[in-house]
């Protein structure tokens, strides 16, 4: 992968590998928990940003993900629950020269700390933020979260969640993301392409991340996961490529107006030409696309796409930043304290 | 009639009318031009709490109050001299700041019949009448008509005409005290150089009315204030706030630590943010986070990136940081937290003045979360004070809270400019890169000096890469660890680590009086004008009584306990419940007595020297 991550103009990790960037602490996440497949995918991706360990920042919030930044061996910090982004801003802003990582969930980014999602995203810092969703609190031990569908029970949902969940993709775009993607641990290959994707974008990547818990939600994402079921639930997004899904793909999404619909590509009657083309600039599509969200537990659905939605091209906050203080001292010269002390009017006592 | 000239030691002003009166520059010019006649002085602005209150009425006046002497001032003073009222809200809102017997400069024109009303006087009342009856003397101007007669030939729109009005008053009163017309002239010239036919009315107000003092023989009385003996130097004049700007923006050049400002605008801090937008050229990096919470934690992210994360805001705001104040404690990182504290609690009185976060600082926090804590006495104080905070968060990489409050954030003081030279360089503990090697040591990032300073590793450094975070630490390693003993081990260390700076700060020394009597005067923070001067007057009635005011409160200043030790009695005045004399009735079993205020209000130096007397003699 060509990286634009560089420090100082060129890569210096030489011949580094996956384990080099495992450390020594021991990893605590239930067996069989999603997070390790996605650690992997993390510690696999490393060596490709052509990156020394020590000028990258995995920064995290509180839960069962944020634990991350412990078992990679590169700077880290495990913060307070909600505020990974924002620290990771000050940081970025502070030192547009890092890579900056933010490792969160769905209760940490969306509940606690939506605040700070959405001024992250529209702010644009150059940050890549993976959201494990697994929609439910893990290691709070199983409550409801903000992605938990209508009528789930858990232990603080005895008779069945009542609240409306997020759709985080459509939330980000809503906060004016520059990018946006979805994969999901049980495609350890496709997420690895993901990872490589957001490390690439220069802006908030916000890729959010199916996870499975197998222990307080065991099978949420089976739909698109579950070996019979998830060719026809699931769509993956290639650009400038029509949508289609189903074995063979056999079926397609085309829009009618602004509305989606499937068709059936063996009927005759419709072709590929007829199908929507997935363009990843394309802000208005983009937002369609988050809108297939149906509740694909039942047949005949929408199906869930997966891939890069959007990925536009903007300046980031920390640029921006930089050229007002270059333009102020081009302007005002480096600043002198001594005048800026003496202010504007001053008086003088004699002895 | 011949006008009796008078020398006066000391004068209070009050300027008072509609927000719209240019009240603010009128006391701000008057304050310049005294400044510049060499005499020391305090002011404190009054304004409005509703940002849009209608003009005309008492919620609406916005006032200005300056104290200026031939001695050393202290405070803006109780009570005031003169009474200057544009309109009669002003009146309303202001005559109880008149001293007995004060004289009142009105402008007759705001007495009107629908003036009356805004300010809910009834239509039959005669406020004017009524001050003349209670013995004060009273000045009447139809400063608009006045106003407009001198500037009848300028051309200008009447609108222009009557903004200029503040000018004329400011003549009358530049008569009243000898003072030279020459600072504001020169002033108006360079405020208004684009609009010169604006500048010059102004200046032809000004002068008219200085002249039609004199020709209408208005007073009876002329006064002089002669130069105050004060420290040979250059001053200028400060607010609080603006005085912390500069702190930072020095901390900055002084120490090549870049710095990083994370705040969130709030009343009465929001100064400090918008003074250092500006100073973008100076190596300081500002941020108007989404909300309190991403303002501390976007400074904690700056410090461990090697930068000083800085964030500012008044106690409500602080509140919201308190989870990320104990995450800074934990990750050590160098953090300085500014509150200007309002009176509270939740919104409370927020344009107005308390010191009661005091219990906040020490410990409004989850968990024994230890961070120092300094205060600043008055505006200029800020300062100096700024500059000490940030010194010791970065020498001994810890949370340092710095307390002022609205009364020193706004109020203002000539401020003596510091040899930039005397700004001691602070000494960042950067560790450096270390090679990979086989048999390099492991890094440890909670690995202590002799002061229990751990090393500041930023990433970017070679071999340090580590992690941190909220959970308890391993000591040495900085590895997640659950372990009792060690937990008990981390928790002494983070509070030995605060105790220490106490070596690295100067003693504390007496402010007025010897180093052990009958009574000790103690204070903190903003109330040290007041209780200078209570302790002054008593002392010049013959009380042996002695005061010192802190600005280190934790750690104390080593020898503090040795002093409190001399006092038969302590007193200690705060504009709060008594928080800080619960502290040190706690740390020194000391009989510890309060004098104790919440008004929004400074404590006046009147109901402060009366306690004192009153305690001295009992
Ligand atoms: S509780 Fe769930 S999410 Fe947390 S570690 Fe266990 S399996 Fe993973």
């Amino acid at each position: 992968m060509s990286t634009q991550k560089t420090v100082n103009g060129s890569p210096t990790n030489g011949n580094l590998q996956a384990k080099d960037f495992a450390s020594d602490q021991e990893v605590r996440w239930c067996p069989g928990c999603g997070d390790y497949t996605i650690l992997k995918q993390v510690q696999n991706l490393m060596p490709k940003l052509g990156l020394d360990p020590e000028n990258i920042v995995f920064v995290a919030g509180i839960g069962c993900s944020s634990r991350f930044p412990y078992y990679m061996k590169t700077y880290g910090m495990h913060g307070i629950h909600g505020r990974a982004p924002a620290i990771a801003t000050g940081l970025k802003v502070a030192r547009p020269d890092l890579s900056v990582w933010v490792v969160t969930g769905d209760g940490d980014a969306l509940s606690i700390g939506g605040n700070h999602v959405i001024h992250m995203l529209r702010r644009n810092l150059d940050i890549n933020v993976l959201l494990f969703n697994n929609e439910i609190y893990g290691l709070t031990k199983g409550q409801y979260s903000p992605t938990s569908p209508r009528g789930q029970v858990t232990k603080t949902s005895p008779a069945g969640s009542v609240d409306s969940p997020f759709n985080p993709l459509a939330l980000a775009i809503g906060a004016n993301a520059s990018y946006v993607a979805r994969a999901m641990d049980r495609d350890p290959k496709h997420l690895q392409i993901m990872l490589e994707r957001s490390a690439q974008h220069k802006g908030t990547s916000f890729l959010e991340i199916y996870q499975n818990c197998i222990v307080f939600n065991d099978g949420a994402f089976s739909p698109y996961t579950d070996k019979t079921q998830r060719d026809n639930t699931s769509l993956y997004l290639e650009n400038g490529q029509p949508l289609l899904f189903g074995a063979d793909d056999a079926f397609g999404v085309r829009l009618d107006g602004c509305r989606p619909e499937i068709v059936d590509l063996r009927s005759g009657k419709w072709s590929k030409d007829d199908l929507w083309i997935h363009d990843e600039q394309d802000r208005n599509k983009a937002w369609l696309l988050t809108a297939l969200f149906d509740d694909n537990s039942s047949e005949g659905k929408l199906p869930r796409p997966f891939g890069v939605f959007l990925a536009e091209d903007r300046p980031t906050y920390e640029e921006l930043v930089k050229q007002q203080i270059a333009a102020a001292i081009e302007r005002k010269g480096e600043g002198d304290l001594e005048s800026l002390l003496t202010g504007e009017e001053t008086w003088t006592v004699k002895g | 009639m011949s006008i009796i000239e008078k020398q006066k030691k000391e004068v209070t002003i009050r300027f008072a009318g509609d927000s719209g009166d240019g009240i603010q520059l009128t006391g701000s010019q008057f304050t310049s031009t005294t400044a510049l006649s060499g005499n020391d002085l305090s002011t404190f602005p009054d304004y409005p709490a509703e940002i849009r209150a209608p003009a005309g009425t008492v919620a609406g006046v916005s006032g200005f109050q300056i104290h200026f002497g031939s001695k050393a001032i202290h405070t803006p003073g109780d009570m005031c001299d003169v009474l200057v009222v544009m309109n009669a809200a002003a009146l309303k809102a202001n005559l109880k700041f008149l001293k007995p017997g004060g004289i009142i400069i009105a402008n007759t024109d705001g007495f009107g019949k629908k003036d009356l009303s805004l300010a809910r006087f009834a239509p039959t009342d005669t406020p004017i009448k009524d001050a003349k009856r209670s013995g004060y003397i009273v000045i009447e101007i139809d400063v608009t008509k006045m106003t407009r007669e001198s500037l009848k030939d300028t051309g200008l729109p009447l609108k222009d005409v009557d903004r200029s009005k503040n000018m004329f008053v400011l003549g009358v009163l530049y008569w009243l005290y000898s003072r030279p017309l020459d600072p504001t002239i020169q002033f108006l010239t360079r405020k208004f150089a684009k609009k010169p036919e604006i500048a010059e009315a102004n200046i032809k107000a000004l002068n008219d009315g200085f002249t039609y003092a004199i020709a209408t023989e208005l007073f009876s009385e002329r006064y002089s204030v002669d130069a105050a003996p004060i420290e040979p130097g250059t001053y200028r004049n400060i607010t609080g706030n603006d005085a912390i700007v500069l702190g930072i923006a020095a901390v900055a050049k002084r120490s090549e630590i870049p710095v990083f400002l994370g705040s969130y605008p709030i009343t009465p801090a929001s100064e400090i943010l918008q003074g250092l937008s500006g100073l973008k050229n100076f190596g300081v990096t500002t941020f108007q986070a989404e909300d309190e919470i991403a303002a501390i934690a976007s400074a904690i992210g700056a410090s461990f990136g090697g930068s000083l994360g800085i964030t500012t805001s008044s106690g409500p705001g602080i509140a919201l940081k308190g989870e990320a104040i104990g995450l800074a404690t934990m990750l050590e990182l160098p953090l300085v937290i500014v509150n200007v504290q309002r009176a509270g609690p939740s919104t409370g009185l927020p344009t107005k003045t308390e010191q009661s976060d005091l219990l906040q600082a020490f410990y409004g926090r989850a968990g024994e979360a230890p961070v120092a804590i300094l205060s600043a006495s008055s505006p200029a104080d800020c300062f100096e004070v700024t500059y000490e905070a940030c010194r010791i968060a970065v020498e001994h990489m810890i949370p340092v809270m710095l307390l002022t409050d609205g009364y020193i954030a706004n109020g203002a003081e000539p401020w003596r400019l510091p040899k930039i030279g005397d700004l001691k360089p602070i000494d960042p503990r950067y560790e450096k890169d270390r090679e990979n090697g086989q048999d390099a040591t492991p890094f440890l990032p909670y690995k202590r000096d002799e002061n229990l300073v751990r090393p500041w590793a930023i990433p970017g450094t070679k071999g340090l890469a580590h992690r941190i975070g909220g959970l308890e630490k391993e000591h040495e390693t900085g590895n997640i660890s659950y372990d009792p003993d060690n937990h008990q081990k981390m928790t002494e260390m983070r509070e030995k680590k605060r105790d220490i700076i106490a070596n690295f700060i100067p003693d504390q020394e007496m402010d007025e009086g010897s180093e052990t009597g009958k009574l000790l005067v103690l204070g903190w923070g903003s109330t040290y004008g007041s209780i200078k001067s209570a302790v002054f007057e008593a002392r010049e009635e013959g009380l042996d009584v002695s005061s010192l005011h802190l600005r280190y409160l934790n750690p104390f200043p080593k020898n503090l306990e040795k002093l409190l030790n001399g006092f038969d009695k302590i007193l200690v005045p705060e504009i709060n419940r008594g928080q800080l004399s619960k502290i040190l009735r706690d740390r020194y079993l000391l009989p510890v007595e309060g004098f104790n205020r919440v008004r929004g209000v400074p404590l006046t130096v009147s109901e402060l020297k009366e306690k004192i007397v009153q305690m001295y003699n009992s």
